[in-house]
């Protein structure tokens, strides 16, 4: 049932047309360029019989005049086995194969079915005829990769619906019927394929539960410092150049959940090429298979057109929320939702809404928490606990945090990992600032030892603020101990060197480790004779840290490494005090 | 059949608005009158009225002039016949030779499906040692060079153009001083590169809307040629002028500006371009270093601050030479690693050190005292200005590396720098 309306005026990505009959809010068009090529778009605003449309592509070439189709459906998705290891645009077009298709640029005007149709899933039914069933019921199984696939009942169903008939255990295309359903006389055929509106969260759970698992990262600035919880959600602020992208992209290999979702919303293309060309050839520690047969990429990057980029996010967390629903811990990347909030802007602008702060429409905070909120734990109708964990870049504008995308944000979010400028120019990564930053989660170790680290750290830097204005000399040698020793924290454990095959991934038993011995620096009562000397233990224990953060776990070189650390603390100051002297 | 029309209705900015039926989105349009002819493009179709970008600006147009449409968006002729050859911002001819026709390609086409680019993997030497060391130039990427004017950037990009490995260089100049684009000529001359050259240049008093339409072009080739299977070097200098160009044009068309009068879509049309930066699967590479000068050296201003966000790091030159701190290529990651294994080391030990050097200079000018430490951060600083800083240097890599191992050797022990054990071990220069 469609529509066909005529084109008014064209301006930028933003075509209005003349529409006779219904039009539905959000609705999919597609306006027909005079060469046949038909180019998607999406109603967003209806002013009596004048539709307001955003074009997914470029407008170049349409006419007034022009005919525009208008259908009924809402902007949707193809959910379904087949989804995981998949590369795809904000609009779910799957890129490689576009690629084979079309060539090495994206003309406008084509789609592709996101779910190959060829490909045939090992099925093995679950209910049987008979069984009462309801919206997202468990019909059957398929295996993808290493998780078990469940073929549901259709999202959409209303009320109690009985199975009518199953197909028996064996391989089959998505498209195929594996089951029929039936109501007061109605039947209903169910495939692989299910398809849900990107603007409606989606969500057939019991209920939502507290978030209480830590999300292990294997950054120890994370997850000893500032945790983050499975279901919860976080955002990373920061300047350009202080590594956001870099930290989402070492999340993503080392966070250890069952699928991550990476949305490269408006970034660089590059940072995608990146992902899908290593991903192949890592393997993921849990499961021995590669890293990319646990991820989706969305990746509608800064030259793809706006109105997609908007769309986009949605389009991953709806992922996201789709395989919570079968049972797994999922974690969304967004990078970043300022390119998001920015594309917002731009069709504020061109529907010339009065616009708020630096001409950001007055919804974006809601759209912000909107798309946070969609996160979560929770408890699914057989029992079973899954999560969705939001984990978002924010690129303030001049790394000012005050602007409206990231205040916005911090409203929603359980933690803030903000990156600095200062700490990424002293090559300080990752560059997340260990006193501004805050977690509202609990994480790996004790919170009142991780408190007791902090105050080192704020501790430390007070006293070298101090030391700028009143000089080394004017500082007693106290306090020059305590800014010694939070400097080995911030070096020896904050930091962490992504290049190094070991030190890149810090595991829980490894952190809990170190923690305890760097704990025990900081307790402990050196007595220096003067500064050079204190200065030069400081070197040699860094520099012994160093090693062991380099040295493989539970091998005697380890061992070694923690005996040279011990020998500065007990040996010591005298040994030392020869050394300095020599 | 050609239709005309000449009755325009509404002169404004660079925009005139006229009523035309027919008229394809961004379709090209020529307005010819006693003024002159020139272009123009289609920036917005309201039923009846379209509105025209005109090129050469609208002084002089009369509401009379004859206006025709030309049925397709803007097209620039391609072929190896570019070579040697300089044009405006709009595509003429600025060398009195004759125009080009043959093989038209459509200007500012889609954008590249991320899945046929390659990672980029291939280091473009500059035998500069703050580049090459410390900052790797990478085949594909796209880097701008935030600056003040007075700095020596445009030096600075001549030098890279020269030195650097490339098959097809293309320069791109907006705004450009008259003797800015003569600079570029002569050196391109001097160093007998400029057969595989092609220059784009708008001055800084050409028609402001040429300026808009210098990067598209020059970019269109740039990509055309990489398709081709060539390695391009494009040359940007400078974006800022670009940008301002985008607001004036934003604003005649009465747009909600969102800071400092840009248009809310400045990211947007900035990443369009930068983006053009690839390494094809299955051809050449585009890469782009782009000028961008800071209002007022702020690099908050809504220009360097968008480019820093879309480009793959920033090269800062300040007091004529590229600064330490914040220049940074985030590409270097992928090159760095297979050059020599004492690269990154060399890499950021150098850096942490040059930083505390800079600290205990804070101190002496602060007058405290200097403990044994701060005398061998600032004998190290000097060093390290003097024999790898110097942007008019001209050493190898591997040479460089060394001349880093022994400024170190000069002023510190082995454990002082933070280098991890094994490689001061390999490196450090023995003393004679």
């Amino acid at each position: 049932m469609s529509l066909t309306g005529k084109i008014l005026t064209i301006y930028g990505n933003m075509v209005t047309a003349e529409v006779d009959g219904a039009i539905r809010q959000n609705a999919v068009a597609y306006c027909r360029r005079s060469d046949g090529v038909r180019l998607m778009s999406e109603i967003i605003r209806i002013r009596g019989n004048r539709a307001d449309m955003q074009v997914f592509e470029l407008t170049r070439g349409l006419k007034a005049g022009d005919e525009v189709e208008i259908t009924d459906e809402l902007l949707s998705l193809e959910l379904g086995p087949g989804l995981l290891g998949q590369i795809y645009d904000g609009l779910q077009n799957p890129l490689p194969l576009l690629a084979r298709k079309v060539g090495r640029f994206l003309e406008p005007g084509h789609y592709l079915p996101a779910l190959d149709r060829a490909k045939k899933w090992a099925f093995t039914p679950v209910a049987k005829p008979g069984d009462r069933v309801r919206a997202a019921t468990n019909l059957g199984r398929v295996p993808e990769g290493i998780f078990d696939h469940f073929v549901m009942a259709p999202f959409d169903l209303a009320g109690e619906w009985t199975v009518q008939s199953v197909k028996p255990a064996g391989d089959y295309p998505v498209d195929a019927e594996v089951a029929v359903l039936e109501q007061g006389g109605q039947t209903r055929s169910v495939t692989m394929i299910q398809r849900w509106q990107v603007r409606i969260p989606l969500g057939f759970y019991e209920t939502r539960l507290l978030p209480t698992t830590p999300l292990v990262t294997k950054q120890r600035i994370i997850d000893t410092f500032f945790p983050i919880m499975l279901g919860g959600t976080y955002c990373i602020p920061g300047p350009f150049g202080a590594g956001k992208t870099v930290l989402q992209q070492i999340t993503s290999r080392h966070a250890e959940v069952d699928i991550v979702i990476v949305a490269a919303c408006g970034e660089r293309a590059g940072e995608v090429v990146e992902t899908l060309r290593e991903f192949p050839h890592l393997t993921d520690p849990r499961t021995g298979k590669t890293l990319m047969e646990r991820t989706i990429i969305i990746c509608n990057t800064s030259s793809m057109p706006v109105a997609a980029r908007e769309s986009s996010v949605y389009t991953a967390v709806t992922m996201g929320e789709y395989y919570r629903q079968l049972g797994l811990n999922v974690l969304l990347l967004a990078d970043s939702t300022s390119r998001w909030a920015q594309a917002l802007r731009e069709m504020s602008g061109r529907l010339e809404e009065i616009p708020g702060e630096e001409a950001f429409p007055a919804y974006l905070e809601s759209s912000i928490a909107r798309f946070y909120e969609r996160g979560g734990v929770v408890k699914l109708p057989d029992g079973r606990v899954a999560s969705l964990t939001i984990g978002g870049a924010v690129s303030p504008a001049g790394g000012n945090f005050e602007e409206p995308v990231t205040q916005g944000t911090l409203k929603v979010v359980g933690a803030f990992l903000g990156l600095s400028y200062a700490r990424s120019y002293a090559r300080r990564f990752p560059a997340i600032d260990p006193l501004d930053s805050w977690s509202k989660y609990t994480g790996l170790i004790d919170g009142k030892k991780v408190a007791g680290a902090h105050a080192f750290l704020k501790k430390g830097k007070s006293i070298y603020e101090m030391m700028q204005v009143v000089g080394e000399e004017g500082t007693a040698m106290e306090d020059f101990v305590v800014y010694l020793k939070s400097e080995l924290l911030d070096t020896v454990y904050l930091q962490q060197n992504s290049f190094d095959d070991i030190d890149a991934a810090c595991p829980p038993p490894r952190q809990k480790k170190l923690f305890e011995m760097v704990t025990e620096v900081l307790a402990h009562p050196f007595s220096f004779t003067d500064k050079e000397q204190a200065r030069d233990l400081f070197f040699t224990l860094t520099e012994r840290f160093r090693n062991w953060n380099y040295t493989a776990w539970d091998t005697p070189a380890l061992k070694d490494a923690e005996a040279k650390i011990r020998e500065c603390l007990t040996a010591g100051a005298a040994q030392t005090k020869e050394a300095s002297h020599a | 059949m050609r239709k005309y029309y000449n009755r325009i209705d509404k002169i404004a900015g660079n925009v005139a608005t006229l009523k035309a039926g027919n008229v394809g989105y961004e379709e090209l349009a020529e307005v010819e009158g006693r003024g002159g002819r020139s272009f123009a493009q289609v920036i917005r179709v309201n039923g009846e009225d379209v509105s025209l970008q005109i090129f050469s600006g609208t002084r002089g147009v009369s509401t009379g002039d004859k206006v025709s449409f030309l049925g397709s968006a803007m097209r620039f002729s391609f072929s190896d016949n570019l070579f040697g050859r300089v044009f405006t911002g709009g595509g003429a001819p600025r060398d009195g030779r004759t125009a080009l026709s043959d093989n038209l390609v459509m200007v500012g086409g889609p954008a590249v499906n991320p899945a046929v680019r390659l990672m980029p993997h291939r280091m473009i030497p500059t035998n500069i040692p703050m580049i090459d060391v410390f900052n790797t130039l990478v085949e594909g990427q796209k880097l701008p060079i935030f600056s003040i004017p007075g700095e020596p950037y445009n030096e600075l990009l001549a030098r890279i153009a020269l030195q650097a490995e490339a098959d097809v260089i293309i320069l791109g100049g907006m705004g450009l001083k008259y003797d800015e684009y003569l600079y570029f000529k002569n050196r391109l001359e001097e160093g007998g590169a400029m057969s595989r050259s092609i220059l784009f240049i708008h001055t800084a008093s050409d028609p402001v809307v040429e300026c808009l339409q210098t990067p598209d072009i020059a970019l269109t080739v740039a990509e055309k040629f990489a398709e081709q299977g060539k390695r391009v070097l494009c040359l940007l200098t400078d974006m800022t002028s670009f940008a301002n160009a985008l607001k004036e044009i934003a604003i005649t068309m009465e747009q909600i500006p969102s800071n400092r009068g840009f248009p809310g879509d400045l990211y947007s049309q900035l990443a369009s371009r930068y983006e053009k930066a690839v390494v094809f699967e299955d051809a050449g590479s585009v890469t782009i270093m782009a000028v961008t000068t800071m209002p007022g050296d702020d690099v908050t201003h809504p220009v360097p601050d968008n480019t820093g966000y879309i480009t793959e790091g920033q090269f800062y030159v300040k007091g004529g030479v590229i600064e330490p701190f914040g220049s940074l290529s985030r590409l270097k990651q992928l090159v760095n690693g297979k050059t020599r294994d004492d690269h990154r080391a060399i890499m950021d030990g150098c850096i942490q050190l040059y930083a505390k050097c800079r600290e205990a200079r804070e101190k002496r000018a602060m007058g405290f005292e200097m403990s044994g430490w701060d005398h061998k951060l600032l004998k190290y600083g000097d060093l390290f200005e003097s024999k790898i800083m110097d942007l008019s240097l001209n050493i190898p890599l591997f040479d460089a590396l060394s001349m880093c191992w022994s400024i170190l050797a000069d002023c510190f022990e082995p454990r002082e720098t933070g280098i991890r054990t094994n490689l001061a071990e390999k490196y450090w220069p023995k003393k004679a």
